[in-house]
């Protein structure tokens, strides 16, 4: 048989490559990085970096970037609750998982959106448990009804009770850090468990232009030193807080990420990172950072492509929308997103159920996107030479008044040559009219009706559950809330 | 006295954002013996109410309205010490005092809201970013400010806003200025909740919430 093409797609040469990763280091070793934690400042200084102090400016010389990119592994696998299925991030795998963090949902009822609360995190968590193209599971909705101070533990802690799936998640003060990591132990039975077999990804964010602020430089010092995969979240605005030109803002991308893979090294050589992002194309007329721009989703292609170059594992911010419903919008956006980033190979996509910049969730946007995702995925597996030969012993039959409806061969290759969508319609005018006239927006929800009337949640065992819960109920003392939110009907 | 050409060539300047030009013309006029009010009045804020409608228009984009934005604030810095001097009731809209809070390095919507003031005429103290509270307290003080706005993009630094209201408490400041609050997390009800006297959504929603604020105690005193 002959071997089958991956499709894939490139925008960048081997030649810019080089010169964008050239002087990402140029910018590193002459205009520094802005490093606000005083842990990093002193690996720096021990490193032999120059770190002036006054400004908290570091200068890193690219041997020193050299030696750290040599540490740092070029895949990752990450384990799902149980320990047992695990998933290969680097080369060009592709897993989607809906994006972070939201503060809203969309609510079905009214199409607007409000604050989230426990019940909605954990349905957004129940529902992304079910759709099997969400490889990952994402503390992607935050919920409004405890303190702040725990908000980054308490989604975790949701997830880690209702999904079975790795998590991609995060911290949102340094405090928050312990508790999640306790939990992440706890789930696995001990720390160097933890790190045999990662359960988690913590998302670290630059601020752009060129800083890494207290809060994130040290979620990446403790997730290096706990074995906890990091994603680098570089996230310039062309034009507002990054270079206007995309090849301008991948510059700073670069140095920017590849100041915090040092920072884990650092921390503890061969730490796990992910050469990640979440730029956009600045809109000039709202001020605003639009995800759907096509600029946007290029400027994730060329630095995903960029991190190949360096043999690492990659993510983006792509598979979402900035439209405020499910409408054309969120579905052009979302479709151009995930097969764009599908055919650069970027190893964690974070975006389905996403909509209005980042900052909402939508459960019919999740079931929707869930669809789109399946699509990507039979578009990776290329078209393949199934048979030899492929198509002409069967026209013989054909000839003699045979259909291709009744030959073994279709039997045998429909379901697997293609993928029969739940939601998108493909009825007839006369049939939809007769099924109610219903867009893809109210399927949607009578698939997420569906889905959570009957599928009982992903519980751990109940010992984990328990311990689980001393951690967040510990954690929830300690910021003044004697009691955690009841969860409705699956009370634990 | 000074040729009417000079005042089309300030608003010509403001218009298309060139700050060497415009900072040249503000020197040439106060040498000329043009008065500042004069110059402002009748040259660069005729320019930047231009821009302003060129914005509303969509004609302008972010880059053209900012750069505009900086060309005031350098015209700005060359006549306020003679309007000063003059003691001249300024033509100005009101002075702004702006920063990030402390614990928050995110700038870039507190630049545009910061731009949008100056865009409209108003005297902007920009702090930049991780300004520590009492900070925001002396200079509003020292320049006698009409605003102090607050910007947070974290929903931990969000907290320090509803601290700095405590803080004017604290010193008996409540009344000498008004204080506004803005940032991704930030909404009406917490602009309610820690007692400010604003809040917007964004930075043009910002200058008119000013603009009303500053009529209304005009009106009222």
């Amino acid at each position: 048989m002959i071997s089958t093409i991956r499709p894939k797609l490139e925008l960048l040469s081997a030649e810019l490559v080089q010169t964008i990763i050239d002087e990402g280091l140029a910018v590193l070793e002459t205009h520094g990085i802005f490093i606000e934690n005083e842990e990093a400042l002193s690996l720096f200084q021990e490193a032999g970096m120059k770190v002036d102090g006054a400004t908290r400016r570091v200068f890193i010389k690219p041997l020193l970037v050299e030696k750290c990119l040599a540490t740092t592994p070029s895949t990752i696998k990450l384990y799902d609750r149980r320990g047992e299925r695990s998933h290969t991030i680097g080369g060009d795998t592709v897993h989607f998982d809906p994006g972070s963090a939201a503060v809203k949902i969309l609510d079905h009822r009214d199409q607007t959106e409000r604050g989230a609360t426990t019940d909605d995190v954990v349905n957004f968590v129940r529902i992304t448990d079910c759709l099997d193209h969400l490889h990952f599971q994402s503390t992607g909705l935050v919920s409004g009804d405890v303190p702040d101070m725990i908000a980054d533990s308490y989604r975790l802690y949701l997830g880690l009770l209702f999904s079975a799936k790795p998590v991609v998640t995060g911290t949102f003060n340094v405090a928050g850090f312990q508790p999640m990591r306790d939990m992440l132990q706890a789930v696995r039975g001990g720390a160097e468990e933890l790190r045999a077999k990662p359960l988690a990804i913590f998302d670290a964010c630059p601020s752009p232009p060129l800083k890494w602020s207290n809060l994130t430089t040290q979620s990446l010092i403790d997730c290096a030193r706990a074995g906890i995969p990091s994603e680098l979240i570089s996230m310039g605005m062309t034009g507002a807080t990054s270079p206007v030109t995309l090849a301008g803002t991948l510059v700073q991308h670069v140095a920017e990420n590849l100041a915090g893979l040092v920072i884990g090294q650092l921390a503890k050589p061969g730490a796990p990172v992910i050469f990640g992002g979440s730029p956009s194309s600045f809109d000039m007329r709202t001020g605003t950072t639009p995800m759907g721009a096509i600029e946007t989703m290029m400027i994730d292609m060329g630095y995903a492509q960029i991190a190949k170059s360096l043999h690492l594992p990659t993510h983006a911010y792509m598979s979402l929308s900035d439209a405020k419903v499910n409408d054309s919008q969120s579905g052009l956006e979302t479709g151009l997103g995930a097969v764009l980033a599908g055919l650069a190979g970027i190893n964690v996509v974070s975006g389905p159920g996403m909509l209005n910049f980042e900052s909402c969730q939508s459960l019919e946007k999740l079931v929707i996107d869930n669809e789109t995702c399946g699509m990507v995925y039979r578009l990776l597996e290329g078209i393949v030479q199934r048979e030899q030969p492929m198509a002409k012993h069967l026209f013989e039959a054909i000839m003699r008044g045979g259909e291709f409806l009744t030959l073994p061969h279709t039997r045998q290759w429909f379901r697997k040559e293609h993928v029969y969508p739940r939601l998108a319609d493909r009825d007839t005018y006369d049939a939809w009219v007769a099924a109610g006239r219903k867009t893809m927006n109210d399927r949607a929800h009578d698939e997420v009706e569906r889905l959570l009337a009957s599928r009982p949640p992903d519980a751990p065992a109940p010992e984990v559950a328990a311990e689980l819960k001393k951690i967040m109920q510990a954690e929830a003392a300690r910021h003044g809330l004697s009691r955690l939110p009841q969860v409705k009907e699956f009370a634990v | 006295m000074a040729s009417p050409q000079i005042f089309d060539a300030m608003k010509a300047a403001v218009i298309e954002g060139n700050k060497t030009e415009a900072e040249q013309l503000a020197r040439q006029a106060l040498a000329q013996g043009v008065s500042p009010n004069d110059a402002l009045e009748r040259g660069f804020i005729p320019g930047i109410r231009r821009v302003g409608q060129l914005w509303e228009q969509g004609e302008y984009f972010l880059p053209e309205l900012v750069t505009s934005a900086e060309c005031m604030k350098a015209v700005l810095a060359v006549l306020k010490p003679e309007l000063d001097k003059a003691r001249q009731k300024s033509v100005l809209s009101g002075k702004v005092v702006i920063g990030t809070v402390e614990g928050d390095i995110h700038d870039i919507g507190k630049n545009l809201v910061a731009a949008m003031f100056a865009a409209n005429g108003f005297e902007v103290f920009d702090l930049g970013a991780d300004v520590k509270l009492q900070t925001f307290i002396d200079k509003a003080l020292a320049v006698k400010a009409d605003f102090v706005c607050l910007s947070a993009l974290l929903t931990t630094t969000m907290l320090n806003q509803r601290r700095f209201m405590g803080l004017v408490k604290e010193q008996s400041l409540a009344g000498r200025f008004k204080i506004l609050v803005g940032g991704a997390p930030v909404t009406k009800k917490w602009a309610e909740d820690i007692g400010a006297h604003g809040y917007a959504e964004n930075a043009m929603a910002a200058v008119r919430l000013a603009l009303s604020l500053s009529a209304g105690a005009e009106e009222s005193s």
